[in-house]
């Protein structure tokens, strides 16, 4: 196998670990305020069709980045109407966000199949521009690639160092309690939410943007799904969610690498690996699972009056 | 007492509890379609047209009537599959990747016995079915009951993984010779029997009877009283000396089996052959459907077919003006979100007055 099919799968897989850490990260927001949405696939496809559509009518990636941003911010606070002003149950509601993200990204997105976008800009990693032709072009990488790991960390340091983060932690542990000392938990709540469905729409926008540069019905292909595993997975910890990525990302790469190597295993049987190691580590870590979840996560807060 | 008596007639017919029931689902989907009229009007299309259509190609004749008791049978499987484990507390997402594994012990049955008569080969299809989707859902059982990780995100991944699995057997071994993308059709002996020339199978047969069933195990037998006493309060439950873990897996397994079932069902008895990526999410539909109903029986019942009709008429939509097929989904979650925001309807009320 040669170093440049190596470095290409690496390359590959920064680009598609980046917005699964996006979600993984939002989904941590959301979850930490005892709120858990199970139709995040849902939201990453109604901001995914967004950004690609205002990116295609405006010609500007970035427009189309804010656009994402800005359309699963929305879908969560629609999911937020139901789980925190309605009080309805949480995972009933995140299957209906599910269904309606399905379809509304099916009406947004079908005006711009096949129309060709300008992606966002890619720049060098500094320090490899001596690298030749071939190689460069595998070491162009976005904004939003490189902002990722960053965001990680101001998202540990909101959710940990800052008063607000300790609120929204507060919420998620005890609702009640953190009424009582003089918070709004239903506020607090949306927050968190539309805070998660800012992070999910850059994973979003990435992935059709930056990444695929195209639309397709369903194409998170199950991102949403394996993001609300990768929460539990780095136990709520937005550091760790690193780690979750870099786990699964690295088992599609090992897969790529499989397949590059000429190794012949059906690519269905390589597709499961991700999952089957997720699983197995949720199994190996589940024992200490209960001391690290909201203590209130799933649970509908009713109000204290 | 004297209220009562002095209340008109026609005022107690309103405040029935099934009038009140069914005025609550009545008012339910014209609120949906209202919304999603908005959403027709914004598309350009005509609301009152389009509904004419997606009426007439649910209720307008006899063939568009079979065809939403078709739509119906994997989602009232599906449905109770979430159901029976949700008395005791566990929640089962998971009846997408039970019914995945249904279709594919149901096909292996298919392909590998192919000579055997109807009347053995349909039995073992079925047994196989449920033996898959019951498969599936005894780990996520076995490792909740062990207190290791919870029932709802094991069995999430597991739907993940279930489809590939189908993909894997029909792409590497069991497809046709001439397409590679589906197992070639089943033997005549291998096909659920169908009725009054419709499409509707016998599928629907074991929709209805696990129904009743359910209903009879939960309301009349000990072991629906001690599911349901597990689903109350476990602590109480487990003092009072009933095996909670046995229960939990048993339980589990059954209706990964029912949710399997559906997966034969939908091989067997309306495509005939398995495709990778056969179901458009039954296994969810499934949830919503039992959650709707609070897992009711006849809630279920009436639920499963409300969806029914969107997903036959939604497919009638896409023919007659173009509507993404995936649209229809939006139907289906503004029935969801009118039912789960609660709104208050001021018919309904007036019931605390009576």
């Amino acid at each position: 196998m040669s170093l440049l099919a190596l470095l290409g799968v690496l390359s590959s897989t920064i680009f598609s670990g980046t917005s699964l850490l996006y979600a993984t990260l939002g989904e941590v927001v959301t979850e930490r305020s005892g709120t858990v949405n199970l139709g995040l696939e849902g939201v990453l496809l109604i901001s995914a069709a967004t950004g690609y559509g205002v990116t295609v009518s405006t010609g500007n990636p970035f427009l189309g980045v804010l656009a994402a941003m800005l359309a699963s911010g929305l879908s969560n606070l629609v999911f937020g109407y139901l789980v925190i002003i309605r009080r309805a149950n949480q995972l009933a509601s995140g299957l209906a966000v599910l269904f309606f993200g399905y379809g509304l990204s099916a009406l947004i997105g079908k005006p711009f199949v096949g129309k060709l976008i300008n992606s966002l800009p890619r720049y060098m990693v500094p320090g490899l521009g001596e690298l030749p032709l071939r190689y460069t072009s595998l070491f162009k990488f976005d904004f939003l690639i490189y902002l990722v790991i960053p965001m990680t960390f101001f998202i540990w340091w909101l959710l940990y160092r800052t008063r607000w983060g300790l609120g929204l932690r507060a919420v998620g542990e005890n609702a009640e309690t953190a009424y009582a000392s003089g918070r709004n938990p239903g506020m607090i709540k949306f927050q968190a939410l539309f805070m998660g469905g800012l992070l999910a729409g850059l994973g979003a926008a990435h992935l059709s943007i930056a990444f695929t540069m195209n639309w397709a019905e369903y194409m998170t292909g199950g991102r949403g799904f394996i993001a609300i595993a990768l929460v539990i997975f780095s136990k709520w910890h937005p550091i760790r969610a690193i780690a979750g990525v870099l786990v699964f990302s690295g088992a599609v790469a090992f897969q790529l690498l499989l397949q590059v190597s000429g190794v012949n295993v059906s690519p269905f049987l390589l597709d499961m690996i991700p999952f089957i190691l997720t699983l197995t580590v949720l199994l190996v870590w589940g024992g200490t699972r209960k001391h690290s979840a909201p203590a209130t996560l799933g649970r509908v807060y009713q109000g204290t009056e | 007492m004297t209220q009562r008596i002095e209340s008109l007639p026609v005022k107690s017919i309103l405040h029935h509890k099934f009038f009140q029931h069914a005025l609550r689902y009545g008012l339910t989907i014209l609120l949906a379609l209202l919304l999603f009229a908005g959403i027709l009007l914004i598309t350009g299309n005509k609301p009152i047209p389009s509904y004419r259509d997606l009426f007439n190609a649910t209720f307008g004749s006899a063939y568009g009537f079979s065809e939403v008791i078709v739509a119906m049978i994997p989602i009232l499987l599906t449905a109770l599959a979430v159901a029976l484990p949700s008395r005791i507390g566990m929640i089962n997402v998971g009846g997408e990747g039970q019914l995945y594994l249904g279709a594919i012990f149901a096909t292996f049955a298919a392909l590998a016995f192919k000579d055997l008569p109807g009347w053995l080969l349909l039995p073992i299809m079925g047994l196989l079915g449920i033996l898959g989707g019951a498969l599936w859902a005894f780990l996520p059982a076995f490792f909740r009951s062990i207190g290791l990780v919870n029932e709802t995100i094991t069995t999430l991944l597991m739907n993940m993984i279930a489809p590939k699995i189908a993909g894997l057997l029909v792409f590497g071994y069991w497809h046709s010779p001439r397409e590679t993308n589906m197992t070639p059709n089943f033997v005549d002996a291998a096909r659920l029997p169908t009725f009054f020339g419709t499409r509707i199978h016998l599928g629907i047969v074991f929709g209805l009877v696990l129904l009743v069933l359910f209903w009879f195990v939960m309301k009349k037998t000990r072991w629906g009283l001690e599911m349901r006493s597990i689903g109350g309060n476990v602590q109480a439950a487990r003092r009072n000396g009933i095996a909670i873990a046995p229960y939990m897996i048993i339980v589990f397994c059954i209706s990964g089996g029912i949710a399997g079932l559906a997966g034969m069902a939908q091989v067997s008895g309306f495509y005939g052959l398995l495709i990778p990526n056969f179901s458009p999410g039954y296994g969810y539909m499934g949830f919503l459907i039992s959650w709707l109903a609070g897992g009711d029986p006849l809630g279920i019942l009436m639920m499963a077919f409300v969806v029914s009709v969107i997903l036959t008429g939604g497919n009638m939509l896409q023919i007659t003006i173009g509507l993404p097929y995936a649209a229809i989904n939006l139907l289906l979650a503004f029935t969801l979100f009118v039912v789960l925001a609660k709104p208050v309807l001021p018919i309904l009320l007036k019931r605390k007055t009576a």
